[in-house]
């Protein structure tokens, strides 16, 4: 029978080839999944993996949704090394919406073009505040940051449905909840006509570099982290725990709010009710899977990306149920988990006789 | 008056829901294990619990079933958790977002589903007295269940041997260990139980509260019912309460519009969750109240011989 | 000190060197090509031809027509009300068409993908049921000059979108007739989706309804801030029930109102679809939207070349609106009454909207003798005498 048995140290292959195979591991029960319900597999998986990168616009479209995701997942990443469980960046990218599309209504036709900047570091701010607010309620009352970020996300959507109903309303929208379409002076710049893609990416991208070196490559880094995997060492050589705290929930609030900024000055527009899109739980899948390592989560920030746009296709082209991207994203995370304990322990034949010989465990 | 008291009647179902999964999300942490996947496994215990009835046509049959779906995601989350020492939150999380996509996807075919018809339950001459009947004796059979549900679990926790034994895991696997006692065995139990509970709150929402299929349709009441046990500081009694505090926040926010109060809606539904968050910073903050009161171990992974 | 204590490291591994990524970059693209590659290989078939193609030689192109909804058809409700008609397209039409559809697809930035997809994929005729849509389909309209985009309770048009909706507020009345007899406590009861003036233009006529056969009726409000979601309209028509309404309608997407007024004894009307199943013993009759004619009137301009912009809205008269399943126990006055409301509809000798109709506030707002046009109820957002509360956000 099969044996866990714990490793003397974790094994370093399986740290990389645990992704890897949870990722095999939820395709092949995807396909278990499509011939269950009677599609053909392949074509099935052909619009996952392949329909969303087979032309420069679905490529464009594919990193139109992986933005927000690997923007999000960076600044998770930082939190979730300092043991930081801020699981509220869905509020604090609805707020950084909220505060970049308030700076968007002001534009006007003659607004220069640098109010593009002022959406974006509004959108920056605002997500800020609202993690901000976790990370008070934790450094002064010791309140959970699990829960309490969880619950912002709640009234963070109120917030945003009160000012679309109400004071934020389109005078001009027959009563309708949303603010007015922005001016084409706020729309962030796109890297290509043709497609939606805008310098967003590019952001998303510096990002990602800019955290590797700071994870990496600094002393400051460094001490964020110790204080998550290690506190009382953290402790012990002087890093303080309130600052990684503060850093840790600043940082991902700042760039949830950017997200949202670019999601609202970009592709949408405009301020609806339906600006919640689900990024910042999504973006969770995207930090694990991609080992909160700045390279892993680009390319796990594409992977989600293609499931969302896989599921998309294959409802409206094989009338596949739109609930698959769902459950296959779970599925991922779940494989991920699983397959992550072959790092920590190893799976040994053992034979009957000799476990018999050896006795109850 | 009266429809303070009818007011009081929709409060206590509401409450129910609450209760249920808060109560079984309680014995997990009693025994140290927090289970973020409530919503996860409430959902699929409602498609299950009503998959159920459509089938059968018998309400007790889908809240087994509701049980049983959520003992099954318990026991997936505990066998990875305690025996396989995975990350309790990140697997607690995956447990939710698993369970709302795969509770989307199994019941698909069930939406437009009717139930037969519910019964509607009152006690026989209770129900009339003036005022106090319509509100307190018109309710579905798992009202009353829960409440003996926590008076049971207060005398199983604080006057039991075996209730005992479970705190002191919870508080110190260590020494619960090296008297003897099956820590991790002990531990699964209790999140297996728990998920029980949490699948029949899920069941009773799709069989009794709102008779249909929704995807989605717990909409967030599994994270509240987490944050419901802090805020009751692990104490069955005052989870009920709080679990009636809620859910008559919530309905009570639909009754101030239907009188006529004049406050933005948005005010109203966000209430709830403001409120968790205060009382949360207010009871957080004393760290002796918190060390007295919360399991120690809550959340830390336990290796025997470690 | 943290709260709930953490675990001491991620995933209880020690000494992982996270520096290296070449090692894991290379292995995930490699995977990543791997699957690509054995998707491409594998698959014999590419994306295929539309399924009605009959080798038939002489036969035209059918006509690709493609839906977008924002809910599932099995909701009960509005979308499957949308898809019944579109399901009466095919019967029209038989194999000069071929439909499809994509459901729940969300009112924000992924709707334009969607849309452009359909484009994409060959249909030239592509229905929005949503308002949400609007801005999505605008700007695919921008691009696609060759198709044909029709978009749902919107108001923006443009050279190759037109804009199509249905009189609900006309089946909102003539509940309104019934609910007026059929109340005992002279309060009725609207659980209202989202505040915007169709809403509230079905809001008023149902009072106006109510009022033309019992001038003592009052209207409540509770609003669910949603289009579909059961619990919370659950919750909503309990507060109405609690509140002394015993006679429910809903602008809401589900047949949860009307399972609440069952279980509590109360009344209520289905609300886009036939609902009578879901509550037989409180169902009081159904206001149904029937897509049916329009669609077949628009897809017949697209196939003869007749299409042209513009914005439609249909009502009883057209076919697109009806009150069905009236219950046994109405007295037989008041099925008299529907009747003569209904055929007045159909023939246009009756308005809803005539005057002399009043404000909340006392004031008139539509004078004597005076008809509404469409500008004014596509613009409504006051309540008339009798509506209780206030409009969330409006005045």
């Amino acid at each position: 029978m099969l044996k866990l048995e714990a490793r003397p140290q974790a094994s370093r292959l399986w740290t990389y080839a645990s992704p890897v195979l949870a990722l095999v591991l939820t395709v092949v029960l995807g396909v278990i999944l499509f011939i269950a319900l009677g599609k053909d597999p392949v074509r099935a998986l052909q619009m996952f993996f392949w329909e969303p990168i087979k032309s420069g616009y679905a490529l464009g479209e594919l990193m139109v949704k992986a933005t927000p995701l690997l923007l999000i997942a960076l600044g998770l990443a930082v939190c979730f090394r300092s043991n930081v469980w801020n699981i509220g960046a869905e509020g604090q990218f609805v707020i950084g919406a909220v505060c970049a599309g308030g700076v968007a209504m002001l534009a006007g036709k003659d607004t220069g073009r640098w109010v593009v900047l002022a959406i974006v570091a509004a959108g920056v701010l605002g997500g800020m505040l609202w993690s901000g607010l976790t990370a008070l309620l934790r450094d002064r009352f010791n309140a959970s940051e699990i829960l309490v970020s969880l619950m912002l996300v709640y009234v963070a959507d109120m917030v945003l449905s009160y000012l679309v109903y109400g004071p934020w309303k389109d005078p001009a929208g027959y009563n309708f909840p949303q603010t007015k379409t922005f001016e084409a002076v706020t729309q962030i710049p796109r890297l290509m006509s043709g497609s939606r893609v805008s310098v967003g990416l590019l952001m998303a991208l510096a990002a990602a570099g800019a955290l590797w070196v700071f994870l990496f490559r600094t002393r400051a880094g460094f001490a964020q982290q110790v204080g998550g995997l290690a506190p009382d060492a953290a402790r012990y050589a002087g890093f303080s725990s309130r600052k990684a705290l503060w850093v840790a929930l600043l940082t991902s609030g700042g760039a949830a709010g950017l997200a949202g900024a670019l999601e609202v000055a970009g592709p949408i527009g405009q301020l609806t009710p339906y600006v919640p899109a689900g990024y910042g739980f999504a973006a969770i899948i995207v930090a694990f899977v991609g080992r909160l390592h700045p390279a892993g989560m680009v390319l796990s920030a594409v992977l989600m990306s293609m499931f969302y746009i896989g599921g998309e296709l294959a409802q409206s082209r094989l009338g596949l149920p739109k609930s698959i991207t769902g459950v296959f994203q779970g599925l991922l995370l779940f494989c991920l988990l699983a397959c992550d304990t072959l790092v920590a322990y190893r799976l040994r034949w053992v034979s009957s006789q000799s476990s018999a010989k050896e006795g109850k465990v | 008056m009266e429809s303070y008291a009818l007011l009081v009647a929709a409060t206590l179902n509401a409450g129910t829901v609450l209760a249920l999964a808060a109560l079984g999300l309680l014995i997990n942490e009693k025994a140290g294990v927090l289970n973020l996947g409530a919503e996860g496994m409430m959902l699929c215990a409602a498609i299950a619990g009503f998959a159920a009835v459509i089938h059968t046509g018998n309400d007790w049959i889908g809240f087994a079933a509701g049980m049983g779906a959520g003992a099954l995601l318990a026991a997936i989350f505990g066998g990875l958790v305690i025996w396989l020492g995975t990350n309790q939150y990140a697997t607690g999380l995956a447990l939710s977002l698993f369970g709302v996509g795969f509770s989307a996807f199994a019941g698909i075919g069930y939406v437009q589903e009717k139930l037969p018809e519910r019964a509607s339950h009152a006690i026989p001459w209770l129900t009339d007295i003036p005022l106090l009947g319509p509100a307190f004796f018109r309710q579905h059979p798992l009202v009353y269940v829960t409440i003996a549900l926590v008076l049971g679990l207060i005398w199983f926790l604080y006057k039991s041997r075996p209730g005992l034994v479970l705190r002191s895991v919870g508080e110190s696997p260590e020494s619960a260990h090296a008297l003897g006692y099956p820590v991790r065995r002990i531990r699964l139990l209790a999140v297996v139980v728990g998920g029980a509970l949490c699948g029949l709150s899920g069941a009773y929402i799709s069989v009794v509260y709102t008779p249909l299929w929704v995807e989605g349709m717990v909409a967030g009441k599994g994270w509240i019912a987490l944050a419901l046990t802090t805020f009751a500081t692990w104490r069955p009694a005052r989870v009920l309460l709080g679990a009636y505090l809620f859910g008559g926040v919530t309905m009570l926010q639909f009754h101030l519009q239907g009188a006529g109060v004049d406050m933005p809606s948005q005010l109203l539904t966000a209430l709830p969750y403001v409120a968790t968050i205060v009382v949360l910073a207010l009871i957080s903050r004393n760290p002796t109240w918190i060390r007295i009161n919360m399991p120690a171990s809550l959340g830390k992974p336990f290796h025997p011989g470690s | 000190m943290s709260f709930f204590q953490p675990p001491v490291t991620l995933f209880d591994q020690k000494g992982t060197d996270m520096t290296d990524i070449s090692k894991r970059t290379v292995v995930k693209m490699v995977a990543l090509t791997a699957v690509a590659a054995a998707a491409l290989v594998g698959c014999g078939k590419k994306e295929e031809a539309p399924k009605a193609e009959a080798p038939a030689a002489a036969k035209a192109e059918p006509l690709k027509i493609a839906f977008a909804y924002v809910g599932p058809v099995g909701d009960g409700g509005w979308t499957f009300a949308h898809d019944n008609g579109r399901k009466a397209l095919e019967k029209e039409f038989g194999d000069k068409i071929v439909t499809s559809f994509v459901e729940k697809v969300p009112e924000s930035a992924d709707a334009e993908r969607v849309i452009r997809d359909m484009a994409g994929q060959g249909n030239k005729l592509i229905f929005g049921t949503t308002f949400g849509y609007m801005e999505p389909m605008l700007k695919a309209a921008a691009d696609l000059k060759d198709v044909k985009f029709e978009h749902a309770t919107g108001y923006k048009t443009a050279e190759n979108m037109r804009t199509y909706d249905s009189r609900t507020y006309q089946g909102a009345y003539m509940a309104g007739v019934i609910a007026g007899k059929m109340t005992k406590t002279n309060t009725v009861g609207v659980v209202g989706s989202i505040p915007i003036p169709e809403v509230i233009r079905n809001i008023n006529s149902f009072t106006l309804g109510a009022q033309s056969v019992n001038p003592k009726i009052k209207t409540k409000v509770v609003w669910v801030n949603d289009w579909f979601n059961p619990p919370k309209e659950t919750e909503a028509a309990t507060a109405l029930i609690n509140g002394g309404a015993d006679v429910l309608m809903q602008n809401t997407d589900s047949p949860a109102v009307l399972q609440t007024a069952e279980k509590l004894g109360k009344r209520a009307f289905g609300w886009d679809s036939d609902m009578t199943a879901y509550g037989p013993k409180a169902h009081l009759g159904s206001a149904v939207i029937n897509w049916g004619p329009y669609y077949i009137k628009a897809t017949r301009d697209a196939l003869e070349g007749k299409w042209a912009t513009g914005q439609s809205w249909w009502g009883v008269k057209e076919g697109a609106i009806d009150f069905v399943s009236v219950a046994a126990d109405v007295p037989e006055d008041a099925k008299k009454k529907l009747e003569e409301v209904k055929a007045g509809l159909k023939d246009g000798t009756f308005e809803i909207w005539k005057g002399p109709i009043v404000g909340q506030d006392g004031k008139e707002v539509l004078a004597k003798d005076a008809v509404a046009d469409d500008k004014f109820l596509g613009g409504i957002n006051f309540y008339v005498k009798g509506v209780e509360g206030k409009i969330p956000g409006g005045k």
